[in-house]
This record gives C-alpha cells, structure tokens and sequence, in this order.
C-alpha cells in the first residue's frame, strides 16, 4: 500500500517533469541547443544507470559498455534506415540485440574477476567496435547516416523505463542476490546463491538498456561513426557511475546530470574537459573511493522519523 | 621468403612489446595493479627521445639513456603521487585512478604541445641486409638488439643484485617481505622506475622504427602490451617477454594475410581467449583461491 503510493507519487511527478519540458520546446523557450543538451542528457542518464546496475549493483567492474551502446546504435539505425521499419521497433530490437552481445560476451568473460574481467570487457567492446569499423554494410570507418528521429518524447520515456526496471529489479530478491555478490562473491555462493546466473542476468539488463540508449543516442545525430563508440566513450560513462557513487543509482543519475552540463560548457575546449575529468576521477579515488553518495540514495534523505522503523 | 620477412617484421614489433610488457607484469607481479598508465609513461618516452634527437642533437644512444632516465623519474612520481595511497583500497578504486593517471597523461601532453603528430629523426642510415633472399633492416637489427640487451640486463638485476632479491621478495608476499627487514615502499618505487624504463626505451625505438609519434600513441601499444603480459602469465618475467614476441608474430601475420585492419582485433581475440581458457597465461601455474 505505501510502496504503491511512493510509486505513484513518483509517476506524477515525472509526468510533470515531462509535461513541462514538452510545453516549454513546443512554445520554443528551450531552443535547439538546449533541447539537444536535454536529450544527451537523458542518454547519459540512461548509460549511467545500465553501467550502475553492472558496477554498482553487481560490483562486475566493466569498461566496455560503449560496445553495447554501439550494438543498440548500429542495429537501430541499419532498421529505420535500411529496412525502413518504425523507430519505436528500432529501439526495441536495438536494445534485445545489445542485451543478445550482452549474454555473448557475459557467459564467458564473467566467470573473470575484477581487474581480468575490465581488461576482457574493454576487448569486446574493442572487437564489437573494430567489426563495425569494417563492414561496409554499416559505411566502415566513414560512417553511417541515420534519419534524426529522436525527440524529448522517447529520450524522457526512455529514462524513466530504466530506472523504473533497474530500480524494481535492485529492490527485488535478484537484486539483493546482486547485492550480495557485489559485497563477497564468495560467501554469496556459499549461500547457494547462483553467482554466475546473477552476474550474466546483471549484465544483459546492463547491455539492454545500454542498447535503447544508443538507439536514441543513433537517432539523435545525423552520423555515427565507429570512433564516437572508443574507450574514452565506455570512459565517459564510467566516470558517472564512478562519481556518483558505485551502488547509488540515484548518484549516477546526478553525476550524469552534472557532467552533461560540465561537458556542454567545456564542448569547445576537448583537452580541459578531458584534464578536468580525470582529475575528478583521481581525487575522488584518492579520498572518498566510494563516490559521492556512496551507497546511499538521495531518497533515504527524505525519510525522516523512520527511525527502526519497517521499510 | 614473404613469410620470412613478416616474421621478422614480427619480432621486431613484439620486441617492443615485450619491452612494455615487462614493467606492466613487474608491477602487477608486485603490487596487483593494471597500470594502466604505462602505455603513457612509453609516450613520453618517445618524446624525450625526439626532443633529445631532433632539439638536441644528441646521438640515439644518449637519447635512450635520458629517455630511461626521465622515464623512471615519472614512474616513481606517478606511483608516489597516484597509487601509493590505494595500497590498501579495493582492486576497482587502483584500477579506476590508473585509468585516470593514464588519460591525464596524455591530455595534459595534447593541451601542451597539441594532437597533430611529430615525425621522428632519422639516426641511423637505413641499410638493408640480404640474408638468403630476406630484406632484413639495419633499423629491426637495431631494435631487437637493444630489446634483447635490456632484457637481459633485467635478468641480471631481477636475479643477482639485492633489489631484484627484494623485488621477488615482496611480490611472493609483501608482509613476510617487511618483517624480514624489506622496505617495500622502496622496493615498490624501483619496480616502477625499471618497469617505467623499459617503457621508455620501448618508446624511444618505437620512433626510430615507426617514425611517427602522437600523444596518444601509448594507448594501443599499452593494451597490447598488457595483452603479452596476460599471454604469457602476468608477473612472470620470461612470460612477457614471450608474449610480446608471439603477440607482435601473429599480428604480423595477420597483415600479411591480408587482414590489417582486424590486426587489432585479433590481439584482443587471443586475449579473450587466453582469460577464458587458460587464464593464468602460458607459464602461469593455477593457483587455487583461498577462502
């Protein structure tokens, strides 16, 4: 009873949120500039969230996520523009084939750990961008034009069916089994828990909505191009997740906020922003390696006298 | 004959990743961090290396030694500034302020000096040796013999002299290393400044043979050298060297079968597949994990 009211409460005040965005770019108070920002925004809110359930929820540490963004990008706009097919099955079967790269490269790669699995996954990701760099039926290194079909409709939707789906599944039974795994893998096994179903499971919701992102993400620009999708990408997102706090989907959500704005502002100036990024993620590791929330979520704020309370 | 060629070609290239490699599985072998800025640490060798040749005017060999030099001075800065405080932190935390160190590296470089790339100085005459129909450069002698040289001068440091005794020391196990009267933060500190000269040396003939450097020249080669050192079981010294050699060999062989533009590609095929099927690399033993 109470949680379906903390929910709905949240549905309106993100219908809210929508309504008056929406209002303001049709009566043209948001320009395009500020438009475009917006919707970058939403995909990096989108790409913090699917690495915060990898890195944060799972403790799987990946930096190749940009692959599957690549995966949803690719694979969306070969549908719209090569097949003709709507955007809305373009997203969809953007995200399944991510989530499909995602158990390809899961199965085998995350029965690695820690610093071996990173190297793997950055591999894939590297090996998922070299075979787009070569196939001409995606415009190799030249690129591949896509139609701009992206508004602040599917990016904003797009947003709130992550958090809902990656926030429902961390509150649920795999998502402490997660949970549990990011805290000591091993007594998680000896628990009976099924570590390897847990972590592959993480990872394709991960590649999932990786995937939509890079659909949106595709749609948003008139190229993509295989470079777009290098390390310094799978970088990006990682500082989010990093910054935010690793387990803190709402710290990711701010981070991405934050650095969007950061990075729009410093657009002109490549090398600071990239000097400035590293910088953040080196102090930050160096005196509060848990990120800036931790693993706290701006909503545990909210929640005074609750004190022993039943959650 | 063709295959010759690209097999010396092979070993010319590994030779340079074996000589990165080297210091990614001596300090991982130490201190159980992927440095991942010593990709970046071989860039500036580079660098120092045109700056001493082309600005000057010093002769290669000087040019090698003040690249090494310099080399191992940044090594043990990054490691004192940067990592030393993560002793203790989790595997992720090292690894994401290695990631930081490295692209701070380069960005500060690039804000610097610029991106646009930097066309090395001919020190040496290119002659061609004719050995049974294969064209082998003066140049690839060059570098495998500088390679082969530093190699095995690490031998000798890792295996007869007191620092190489305490190197082995700490990474068999750190503790028992300090209660025996090691001083580890020292130790640790050597380990880079050797891992960091290797680096720059590689960085300083990989200009010579390549000709042509950029800031972010050290991304690449880093991977790959990590690659040769996981290939060949990382924290063992032979290993790298081995899987420097091997990974330059299949790469080369992968362009001469046409495929240059999957060369990449195909270092991080067989890196996959030496993590899913033997990940403790060609020499590494299982080591079983312990509760």
């Amino acid at each position: 009873m109470k949680k379906s009211k903390v929910f709905w409460g949240y549905a309106v005040l993100a219908l809210v949120i929508y309504a008056v965005v929406q209002l303001l770019i049709t009566t043209e108070v948001i320009d395009m500039y500020y438009k475009n920002m917006l919707i970058t925004m939403c995909i990096n809110i989108m790409l913090a969230v699917s690495l915060h359930i990898v890195i944060g929820v799972t403790g799987q540490f990946s930096i190749g996520h940009a692959g599957f963004l690549a995966v949803g990008a690719y694979v969306s706009a070969i549908i719209t523009t090569k097949l003709m097919l709507p955007f809305p099955l373009a997203i969809l079967l953007g995200a399944v084939a991510a989530a499909i790269a995602g158990l390809i490269v899961g199965i085998p790669t995350l029965r690695l750990k820690g610093d071996y699995l990173a190297i793997a996954t950055l591999g894939f990701a590297e090996i998922i961008r070299i075979i787009f760099l070569n196939t001409d039926y995606v415009g190799g290194a030249a690129g591949m034009q896509v139609k701009y079909l992206s508004n602040w409709t599917y990016a904003f939707f797009g947003v709130v069916l992550t958090i809902l789906v990656i926030s429902n599944f961390t509150n649920s039974r795999h998502g402490r089994a997660c949970i549990s795994i990011r805290e000591d893998e091993i007594a998680a096994d000896a628990m009976g828990i099924n570590t390897t179903y847990y972590k592959v499971v993480a990872f394709a919701i991960g590649s999932f909505f990786a995937g939509l992102a890079g659909a949106i993400f595709a749609h948003n620009f008139y190229i993509i191009q295989p470079t777009t999708f290098g390390f310094l990408k799978s970088f990006d997102i990682l500082i989010y997740v990093v910054l935010g706090g690793l387990g803190s989907l709402s710290g990711s959500v701010i981070a991405a906020i934050f650095l969007t704005f950061v990075s729009t502002y410093l657009a002109n100036f490549p090398e600071t922003r990239m000097i400035i990024y590293s910088l953040v993620l080196i102090i930050v590791m160096l005196y509060r390696p848990t990120g800036l929330m931790g693993t706290k979520e701006i909503t545990d704020l909210f929640k005074f006298g609750k004190k022993g309370g039943t959650k | 004959m063709e295959w010759i060629q690209q097999l010396v070609n092979g070993i010319s290239l590994g030779s340079i990743y074996a000589l990165i490699a080297l210091g990614y599985t001596m300090v991982y072998g130490i201190i159980k961090l992927i440095n991942f800025a010593h990709g970046d640490v071989f860039m500036i060798g580079s660098f120092i290396g045109f700056y001493a040749i082309a600005k000057w005017e010093l002769g290669f060999f000087p040019a090698l030694l003040l690249a090494m030099v310099i080399c191992a001075i940044f090594g043990v800065l990054i490691e004192r500034i940067a990592y030393k405080r993560l002793r203790n932190a989790t595997r992720i935390a090292a690894l994401i302020t290695a990631i930081g160190v490295s692209l701070l590296i380069e960005y500060t470089t690039i804000f610097f000096r610029g991106a646009q790339p930097a066309a090395y100085p001919e020190v040496f005459k290119n002659k061609s040796f004719d050995i049974f129909g294969v064209q082998i450069s003066s140049t690839s002698i060059l570098i495998l013999s500088v390679a082969v040289v530093l190699m095995i001068l690490l031998q000798f440091i890792v295996h007869k002299t007191k620092i190489g005794k305490a190197m082995r020391a700490v990474s068999h196990d750190a503790d028992a290393a300090r209660l025996m009267g090691i001083n580890v933060d020292n130790t640790i500190s050597a380990t880079f400044a050797i891992g960091s000269a290797l680096a720059g040396a590689a960085g300083v003939i990989f200009g010579v043979y390549y000709t042509k450097i950029d800031p972010l020249m050290g991304v690449i080669p880093g991977v790959k050298a990590f690659i040769a050192a996981v290939l060949g079981g990382i924290g063992i010294i032979p290993g790298a060297m081995v899987g420097g050699m091997l990974l330059g060999v299949v790469e080369s062989l992968v362009s001469a079968l046409g495929f240059s533009l999957w060369r990449d590609a195909a270092a991080f095929v067989i890196l996959i597949l030496i993590l899913i099927f033997r990940p403790s690399g060609i020499f590494g033993k299982n080591a079983r994990e312990k509760v």
